[in-house]
């Protein structure tokens, strides 16, 4: 019976079958794999093209040129030309009898205001920085490009309609046609928009930069940097190289593996538990930021440097003490070094992870709205993935396009911070 | 034990450089090496034969303390180097490792310059004091390695640049460099070719002059070629040790005849 099926099993037709089935089972892997993948890369194109598509017009910013009069009266400062007079003088004046001079016709109150809203309301600080470089201007009459009106950059960039009339338009029909007509006198264009880069947030989405959030980063990750590098590579050498392996270092180790597993915001409560309520460090600092940004990378770093120890083949430990070097000889001199590039790497990575990281930022109170750019790591900050949540938050049409051109600046440090990591991991690269 | 091998043995362990009664060694449970009596005599060539896993590394490695290392592993007996307990508590593991130098199975040059290679060894036994006399350290060391003539141009190229022989003969450099009494060799010629092989036993037999040299290897005629004494073990046994000569020409034991015929190993 047992050889009669045996010899059934061997024949060329049954063998022929089960091969053919074998190839289809390896096909419709192959095809599963495929299919997953091009899923994966057609929802990735999605997300790149939603962001550029609506971010890329962030990058550059309307402005409306108006015949800026200087007149001393408007201004509120009579004959004194102090800085502190020129300070506190009464730009949006000037800046409202410009507008009215420029379009005479222009008549009533509710009319005189649709006209200023051409203009930013933030638009006065370039006048108070030209007079302040240059006292001289006042009395004349200068061309000047001011930042224009939120609403007006959209309508320029067509994210608002621009047909009189169109529903729900936050322009009204007089402001479409001012705009029409500084169109045909050249007074209105784009230009790169360098306040995104150069201010701090703003309720103006047209003032709105991104520089203090990319400051407050900047802060929050050297302070995580310097703090868990050195404790991150000094675990992972102790547990490595000198720690006995008992019950004790089996728990520790578990224990380093499911904290890399921890959800951030519950670092984030131990935060504000510990660092704001305990030890009375200020709010919303970048100090603090760090901190439990260095809690969160921790546990992966001590974890990548295992690994990049585990690599260093024992032939190397072996020569070391061969020779006579004490273990920490042999640790400093040669097993460190050529685990270092490794080392590096999940830094890197893990500094990468804790730049996005949002949610244990908000538990401490980085998600305040800040004007100021941080001068030092003790001053209150934003930091980019908060900065996105808080504009992603705000209403503004405008704010739609500034969220987007924030994730791109964010996903911008985020590909450079990869890019180190691969370009330090091909550099070093060693082959025993 | 009679009274004459008694006068016989003690006689051979005040010639012996190195000496060893009654080693055991144990990874956990298991008895790697068993009740080992064995002297190494000085400026010669002692060569420890046997099948895979007979403990011949183990024992080997038990001279410079490298299985201190390994996790569970015990050693119980005695084992003395010029009469000196290897195993007291008051050794420095570091100062026995720089009297007894290894070379091991794969070159294992460090990932630095030649010359670096060569000189970690008496940087970190601070045995130069200035520039010229490590220079000089390192200069003669590659000379007696036989080195010399063909890296001295390119000595700041790394050391795993050059080839499998020659890197085994930098390794040799590297463990003479600092001045070792004993060379212990874990079949050093195992990853080379022919041609390296010979350079290398060559090397061998020269240095015997200054050294005393224990090696490990899987090849009988290295045995028979390099080394004056040979010790053949077996399951983690002792079996035989004797002039080389008598141990491949007369063989006393029936394990020893049987493995040196290739009846088995």
């Amino acid at each position: 019976m047992a050889e009669n099926s045996s010899l059934v099993r061997s024949t060329p037709a049954a063998m022929a079958a089960r091969l053919k089935r074998r190839y289809a089972a390896e096909t419709r892997f192959r095809l599963a794999g495929i299919t997953a993948i091009a899923l994966a890369l057609g929802f990735l194109a999605t997300l790149i093209f939603t962001i550029f598509s609506n971010g890329l017009t962030a990058f550059v910013q309307t402005s409306v040129k108006v015949e800026v009069a200087f007149d001393p009266e408007v201004l509120g400062i009579g004959n004194d030309r102090s800085p502190d007079a020129l300070a506190g003088a009464n730009y949006g004046q000037v800046i409202k009898e410009s507008l009215y001079k420029q379009f005479p016709t222009v008549e009533g109150r509710s009319e005189r205001r649709e006209l200023v809203g051409l203009v930013s309301s933030g638009a006065d600080i370039t006048l108070r920085k030209m007079l302040a470089a240059n006292p001289a201007l006042i009395g004349t009459t200068q061309s000047v490009w001011l930042i224009a009106g939120d609403d007006i950059d959209m309508a320029m960039k067509g994210h608002i309609s621009r047909t009189p009339g169109a529903d729900g338009n936050r322009l009204t029909d007089r402001q479409l046609g001012w705009i029409g007509d500084l169109e045909r006198q050249g007074a209105i264009r784009k230009g790169f928009n360098t306040t995104l880069f150069t201010t701090g947030d703003s309720r103006e989405p047209e003032l709105a930069g991104l520089w203090g959030a990319v400051v407050g980063s900047f802060f929050s990750l050297s302070i995580t940097l310097i703090v868990c590098f050195p404790l991150g590579v000094a675990t992972a050498v102790y547990l490595e190289e000198f720690a006995p392996k008992n019950k004790w270092t089996d728990i520790i180790e578990v224990n380093i593996n499911n904290l890399a597993a921890v959800p951030s915001v519950v670092f984030g409560l131990l935060g504000l538990a510990i660092f704001l309520n305990f030890f009375g460090m200020p709010r919303s600092a970048p100090l603090v930021g760090g901190l439990v940004l260095a809690l969160i990378s921790l546990p992966t770093i001590i974890i990548a440097g295992r690994a990049a120890l585990k690599a260093v083949p024992p032939s190397i430990r072996e020569a070391a003490l061969g020779l006579g070097a004490s273990k920490q000889q042999m640790v400093t001199d040669h097993v460190l070094p050529l685990a270092m590039p490794g080392i590096l790497t999940g830094t890197i990575l893990g500094m990468a992870h804790a730049l996005g990281e949002t949610a244990p930022l908000l538990m401490i109170g980085m998600v305040a709205f800040i004007v100021d750019i941080p001068a030092s790591p003790m001053d209150p900050a934003a930091v980019l993935p908060v900065q996105v949540y808080l504009w992603a938050d705000s209403p503004e049409r405008a704010f739609v396009e500034r969220t987007s051109a924030a994730i791109m600046v964010l996903l911008f440090f985020l590909g450079m911070m990869n890019l180190a990591a691969i370009l330090l991991r091909k550099k070093f690269e060693r082959r025993w | 034990m009679t009274a004459q091998t008694a006068a016989a043995s003690l006689a051979d362990r005040r010639l012996a450089k190195v000496s060893s009664r009654d080693v055991n060694v144990f990874y956990g449970e298991k008895h790697a090496l068993k009740h080992v009596d064995l002297d190494i005599r000085a400026n010669e060539v002692t060569a420890l034969i046997g099948p895979s896993g007979c403990g011949k590394s183990t024992y080997l490695r038990c001279i410079n303390r490298m299985n201190d290392l390994i996790e569970n592993c015990q050693v119980t007996g005695s084992l003395s180097l010029d009469g000196d307990d290897v195993y007291d508590k008051k050794v420095d593991v570091v100062q026995l490792r720089a009297r007894v130098g290894m070379v091991f199975q794969k070159p294992n040059p460090f990932p630095k310059s030649i010359y670096d290679n060569v000189a970690y060894g008496p940087r970190i036994h601070g045995m130069a004091r200035d520039q010229a006399e490590l220079d000089e350290v390192v200069m003669s060391s590659l000379e007696r390695a036989g080195l010399l003539a063909e890296v001295k141009d390119r000595l700041e190229e790394p050391g795993t640049g050059l080839s499998g022989g020659q890197q085994q003969r930098l390794c040799i450099a590297r463990a003479i460099a600092v001045s070792p009494e004993v060379i212990l060799m874990d079949e050093p010629c195992s990853a080379l070719d022919p041609i390296a092989t010979a350079k290398v036993e060559e090397l061998i037999d020269e240095l015997r002059e200054n050294f005393t040299i224990v090696i490990v290897t899987h090849s009988m005629q290295q045995a028979a070629r390099v080394s004056q004494r040979t010790a053949f073990f077996h399951l983690g046994e002792l079996v035989e040790v004797g002039d080389t000569e008598q141990i491949f020409t007369n063989p006393q034991h029936p394990l020893t005849q049987g493995y040196i015929t290739g009846r088995f190993g």
